[in-house]
């Protein structure tokens, strides 16, 4: 990879060195319709000098990066936009690209050049995007990407005769093998540098609104450039064979869900005991080395265990983007909606909403960001609505620490599944059923929507790579730690800060008289028929931030190491909190929307406040009806 | 200019009689799309994916329960429910036009 585009830079090398380093970046858009490799190459382009961002006043999201180009006197700036058909503006990604393309976007400037990239499997259908892209007489490079497949299938296509016809240059390459990267490089280098010229096209360019007199002219174009479509992808209907047969095709689907799960659950145990193991020490080390006094309880006690609790997450939440990013570069990920769009539709949802509810079992955040793929607004919003009631993996440390502390671990069935797995596993199904249950109720009242297609395009199955896989995981990674590092760690220093005023006698005060104390103590009354104490009170204000920062909490209330695994604080827990105010508590998390990030990220997708605070009372109310159920039942004695 | 009748709350009944709808073609049966009737914005989308009058759309695999289904259509393979299927009207085939 990095062979060809240094190849590419002695290539252009020639080009005048400018003494005077321009101010304003060379900006480059990359468009092109789903699926024709244009993350991929924004990847090779840019590698990871790419951020995320957010375009103002809409819900679309799109990278921007630096291209890594070495003889350069100017920073070309790549700007990624939403995959489209046409640039009619019907959906808000057209809208978007419309704007960028016409530079009435604001923050970002009209781009200078544009990479078209076409999957050249399909030219005929892909080609019709050309038509109104090349209208906007911009220098463009049309990219044929996919090469390797074309030319293993046995397809083809005269590159010379096709530049000559649209009137632009055209690259043959393969994003994913780096194949051809060179002539994207030399393009972007010859536009930067203003050697470019545009040529007039030898084509005449169809009416734009007429769609099949626009597919007629690609026809057309494809014809003079004597394209040959490959033939069909042999393997990919091998594998719907397999993956869409009637009766292995939902097993298969199962094992992939269960397999997932069962990975997630149990893979990134080692890996979260070491981390854990490693931030303790680390603590303890600190501790050490530092003279005692308050700020080494502050750090220590509070961002050391507090950041350290949350941070222990990283190794199960890489593993899911890494699964969720196999089973999306594979093409499996569109299968799956498939499977799943009967059985979703019947909760008034779709095979969409699949993709981004299974993904909110790691994090509600990175799954509200993944439901832009519905384009049914009304489906969007109520995938959005539901997508915090799947049980996230910061709930996990919460049902640990309970579970562990009150429910006795009798076997089941067999070794493998006691008591203690089987409340898990119903803490799982009870957030489930909430989440349907809540859809339909959307779904048949507020956003009752009048019945949107479902159209699914079904990729062909390729490999994933490594390098998209990891640049995924790098950008979660990130994304996450940023979290970790802003909001968790003010509302651990805020809640340190209440847990040691006022101080007394040149000391911190007792926990039941300090402010969070005197807090805890105020909310008392309210979360009383629920079977909580003041103590579990401070815990619940301080998890508003995000839920696994209650474990912290306590660990701090109790004066005992606060991690889901330490025995101190589950017996603490034990003599101090009733059994059904344990049980009564698991329920509140099931069903609370205990998360500020989340909340941001929903304000954010759905454009306001409202939406957001209708899902932040009706699930708070929720949680505190059920809870207050579940204490009552469980106080009877029904059960026992 | 396009071949799309607009839903205008009456069934096309007569329409049915003689036109066969997609939902209606057997796995691997081609068929030649006619026209789309569906409101505008909806038929543009699907004419993007290639489901243009005139073009030969082939069923593949469907869904477990029979939906959503898989059409091959222009070089691509796209996914439809039964009630968007049944709203793309085939042009009669050689052995109905016969009768």
């Amino acid at each position: 990879m990095s062979a060809c585009h240094g190849c590419a830079n002695c290539a252009v090398a020639e080009a005048p060195p400018s003494l005077l380093k321009a101010a304003r970046p060379h900006v480059v858009a990359i468009i092109g319709p789903p699926n024709s490799g244009k993350s991929t190459l924004f990847n090779r382009l840019t590698g990871l000098r790419q951020k995320v961002a957010n375009f103002p006043g809409v819900t679309v999201e799109h990278r921007v990066g630096k291209a890594r180009m070495q003889h350069h006197d100017r920073d070309v700036l790549l700007v990624d936009l939403p995959g489209v058909y046409s640039l009619n503006p019907r959906s808000e990604d057209e809208q978007v690209t419309r704007d960028v393309l016409a530079g009435t976007m604001p923050g970002i400037p009209k781009p200078d050049a544009l990479l078209l990239i076409l999957d050249c499997t399909n030219l005929g259908r892909h080609l019709v995007l050309a038509a109104p892209i090349l209208s906007l007489k911009l220098p463009t490079l049309v990219i044929l990407n996919m090469a390797d497949d074309l030319k293993t299938r046995g397809g083809d296509v005269n590159t010379a005769e096709l530049a000559s016809e649209l009137g632009s240059p055209v690259a043959l390459i393969s994003a994913s093998k780096g194949q051809g990267i060179e002539k994207v490089f030399q393009f972007m280098q010859g536009t930067s540098a203003g050697t470019a010229s545009l040529a007039p096209p030898r084509v005449e360019l169809p009416v734009l609104q007429d769609i099949p007199r626009c597919r007629q002219w690609a026809h057309e174009v494809g014809s003079g450039a004597a394209y040959r479509a490959p033939a069909p992808p042999v393997w990919t209907r091998r594998l719907d064979a397999v993956f869409l047969h009637p009766v292995a095709g939902p097993l298969i689907f199962l094992v992939v869900v269960a397999g997932v799960f069962q990975t997630i659950f149990s893979g990134a145990k080692p890996l979260m005991d070491g981390l854990q193991d490693l931030i303790q020490t680390s603590g303890q080390w600190v501790e050490h080395i530092l003279p005692a006094s308050i700020f080494r309880s502050l750090l220590v006690d509070g961002v050391w265990s507090g950041v350290g609790a949350v941070i222990v997450f990283l190794p199960q939440i890489l593993l899911l983007f890494l699964f969720i990013g196999i089973l999306e570069d594979s093409g499996y990920l569109a299968r799956a909606a498939l499977i799943a769009d009967r059985t979703m539709a019947k909760f008034g949802l779709q095979g969409k909403s699949f993709i981004p509810l299974i993904s909110a079992y790691a994090c509600a955040v990175p799954a509200i960001m993944a439901t832009r793929t519905i384009e049914n607004k009304r489906d969007r919003l109520a995938t959005i609505l539901i997508a915090p009631f799947m049980t996230c993996s910061a709930r996990l440390p919460v049902y640990t620490l309970i579970i562990a502390a009150f429910i006795a671990d009798r076997p089941l069935l067999g070794h493998f599944f006691g008591m203690q797995a089987a409340a898990l596993l119903g803490l799982y199904v009870l957030g489930f059923v909430a989440a349907i249950a809540t859809a339909r109720l959307l779904k048949s009242s507020v956003l009752k929507s009048e019945r949107v297609p479902f159209v699914l395009e079904m990729p062909p199955y390729r490999w994933p790579t490594l390098r998209s896989l990891g640049l995924r995981l790098v950008d979660r990674s990130k994304v996450f730690l940023r979290r970790a590092g802003t909001v968790i760690l003010l509302v651990i220093v805020v809640l340190w800060v209440l847990e040691n005023l006022p101080v007394k006698n040149g000391q911190a005060p007792p926990i039941e008289e300090s402010f969070a104390g005197m807090i805890g103590h105020a909310v008392e009354p309210a979360i009383q028929p629920l079977g909580f104490n003041w103590k579990i009170g401070i815990g619940l204000i301080s998890s508003l931030a995000a839920r696994e920062v209650i474990v912290g909490t306590l660990g701090t209330i109790y004066g005992k190491e606060g991690t889901e695994q330490s025995v101190g604080l589950r017996q603490a827990l034990r003599s101090d909190l009733s059994p059904g105010g344990a049980i009564a508590l698991l329920v509140f998390f099931a069903f609370a929307m205990q998360c500020m990030s989340t909340l941001a990220v929903v304000r954010r997708e759905t454009g306001g406040w409202k939406w957001p605070a209708m899902q932040f009372a009706y699930m708070t109310f929720l949680a505190y009806l059920c809870a207050l159920i579940t204490n009552e039942i469980v106080r009877s004695g029904i059960l026992a | 200019m396009l071949q799309m009748s607009v839903k205008n709350g009456f069934e096309p009944a007569l329409d049915h009689a003689f036109a066969r709808t997609l939902a209606q073609l057997a796995e691997g049966e081609a068929g030649v799309l006619d026209r789309l009737d569906l409101p505008d914005d909806i038929a543009r989308r699907l004419m993007e994916l290639g489901f243009l009058p005139g073009h030969t759309i082939v069923p593949a695999r469907s869904a477990p329960g029979g939906e959503p289904r898989v059409y091959r259509v222009d070089g691509s393979e796209v996914a439809l429910r039964r009630e968007t299927a049944s709203r793309l009207i085939l042009r009669p085939s050689k052995a109905q036009a016969k009768q």
